[in-house]
């Protein structure tokens, strides 16, 4: 029982964490919070069932047509609502993800409607045995896609051109302009990243969760709170928060009572703030971006 | 030959005059040297060459065509680099991802990575630490790193801000003897910002000893270094000798 629901918490957090990693990439390049990540996922998910209900593609041809969707809805709502107003106070940009949150949740029930939709895909609940922990193939399934995605995340990060620029913009934007790197570029490729890895999230997560325009509300809100475990900079501690976050709300799942299970998030990151409120991986303070 | 030519420029953060017409050039193949007391306007003269602050009026001319206000982008590409104050290297990035990034407007990857070979063999202490993090550097490994950052744009012209600040007398003569080799083998001009004038006057042919945005005297090395107007008006107390 541990066992799996230690696994089955994995899974989930590996969501929580690939949608902490965007929630971190925004913020550490454009000091904005941006409540709209989640929403990125659901525009995801509702044209996932599009393409594959509506068009009839396959799986994959899905996967790759909602995954271009949202690194351009990543990269227009950049382009078109945060770019005008970049050099505002955080409270604004803040805001306006609001505005984007509401906008993406009212459009997508005004075309799809506002009841839960099954995801044409099913979760897979086969149970694999993994010694002597059962976890189903689903489970599986979602914690090796966020491992791929990780990778190509990381290797994107360290071995590209536009990747290293990226955390040179994070860096210091100043001397990274000075350099010639093209800073608005950047970061409207960090929107469109935070969009790329939504595409996924909203993939994997449809069938669990089913699709609705509130579907990935709560998912944010863990993702944050899973970030913040990092002092919204740190990606290796957003990603070790998710896990946790998704493991420890499954125990208390479990072994408690599955009203608990939301709460959890919560009550850890009111432990946390207080005892440390710079994240739990050392954040050294930085200079202002 | 001139390469730089800067005429009556004048520049300005909103109300704050810092720049008040001033004129400068840097020959090719030369060592010139910017001197002042702070708040003087060198780092604000380097900044508008660069492009990072736009003059408010005034020309800069590089070789014979005219730049003011181009973008840092455009700079680099043609053959300006520079070295920030206070040495600004990308402290989470490797050292080696920090000189990648001082090509980062470059395309001929052959040629980026014949330069990074080059450049740590310039500085043998960045290739043993090649692979950490700039941030864990000593300052003067840190300058090192800077410098050779902005060697990776392969300049005609590198500009240093004050890149003997903080760093302990050793470290700067090694420095200093890597830029005069520069200078000398490959005809890299350079133009440097330095507090420290007695080492500036010692390297560089020709200077400039700005004041409150404009120069006051200008000279080869050797008539700045006879000057004692120069010690006393400009740089508020007079030089102690070390
Ligand atoms: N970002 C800025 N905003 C407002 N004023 C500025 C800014 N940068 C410089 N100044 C002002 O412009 C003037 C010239 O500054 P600058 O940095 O060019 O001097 P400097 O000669 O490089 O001095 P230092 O030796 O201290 O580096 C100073 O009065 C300074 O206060
Ligand atoms: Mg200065």
């Amino acid at each position: 029982m541990l066992g799996q629901l230690i696994l089955s918490g994995i899974a989930t957090g590996s969501l929580y964490a690939l949608t902490a990693i965007a929630v971190v990439l925004v913020f550490r390049n454009t000091r904005t919070i941006n409540l709209a990540q989640g929403d990125f996922a659901m525009v995801g998910a509702f044209l996932g069932i599009y393409f594959l209900k509506q068009l009839g593609f396959s799986y994959y041809t899905t996967v790759l047509l909602v995954v271009a969707s949202t690194t351009l809805l990543g990269v227009a709502v950049e382009w078109l609502i945060m770019r005008p107003i970049a050099k505002s106070d955080w409270l604004t940009l803040f805001t306006a993800t609001i505005g984007v949150f509401y906008i993406l949740t009212g459009v997508m029930g005004w075309i799809w409607g506002r009841d839960t939709k099954a995801f044409p895909v099913n979760f897979d609940p086969t149970p694999i045995d993994l010694g002597g922990a059962l976890i189903s193939m689903g489970h599986l399934y979602n914690i090796g896609w966020a491992l791929a995605i990780g990778v190509v995340l990381y290797w994107f990060f360290n071995h590209t051109k536009q990747g290293i620029a990226m955390r040179a913009v994070t860096d210091d934007p100043e001397i990274a302009h000075l350099m010639g790197i093209p800073v608005k570029f950047i970061v409207m490729l960090t929107w469109g990243v935070a969009g790329f890895i939504a595409g996924f999230v909203g993939i994997l997560i449809a069938p669990i969760i089913y699709v609705s325009p509130e579907m990935m509300d709560e998912v944010l809100v863990k993702a944050y709170v899973a970030a913040v475990f990092g002092g919204l900079y740190s990606i290796r501690g957003a990603v070790i928060g998710a896990l946790m976050i998704g493991v420890a709300e499954n125990l208390a799942g479990g072994y408690l009572d599955s009203s608990l299970k939301t709460s959890t998030a919560f009550i850890m990151i009111v432990v946390l703030l207080a005892f440390r409120p710079q994240g739990l991986i050392g954040v050294q303070k930085r200079r202002e971006i | 030959m001139t390469l730089l030519k800067i005429n009556q420029m004048e520049a300005s953060y909103g109300a704050i005059t810092a720049l008040r017409g001033i004129s400068i050039e840097v020959p090719e193949r030369s060592i010139v040297t910017l001197l002042g007391a702070n708040g003087a306007g060198k780092s604000t003269t380097l900044k508008c060459i660069s492009g990072v602050v736009a003059p408010r009026s005034g020309s800069i001319e590089w070789q014979g065509k005219e730049i003011a206000g181009r973008s840092p982008n455009w700079v680099t590409r043609n053959g300006i680099a520079q070295v920030p104050e206070g040495r600004r290297i990308f402290k989470d990035l490797t050292v080696s991802e920090n000189l990648i990034m001082g090509a980062y407007t470059r395309k001929n990857k052959d040629e980026i990575n014949e330069d990074l070979e080059q450049v740590l063999e310039l500085f043998p202490l960045l290739k043993e630490r090649s692979s950490q993090l700039g941030g864990s550097l000593s300052g003067g490994e840190q300058q090192m790193l800077a410098i050779g950052r902005g060697l990776m744009a392969r300049p005609v012209l590198l500009m240093l801000d004050e890149p003997s600040l903080g760093l302990a007398p050793i470290v700067i003569s090694d420095i200093f003897e890597k830029l005069l080799k520069l200078n000398e083998e490959r005809g890299l001009a350079l133009l440097i910002v330095e507090q420290n004038m007695k080492l500036a006057l010692k390297v560089s042919h020709y200077g400039y000893v700005m004041q409150l945005g404009q120069v006051m005297v200008e000279g080869t090395a050797e008539e700045l270094r006879e000057d004692k107007k120069v010690y006393e008006s400009y740089l508020g107390a007079p030089e102690k000798s070390p």
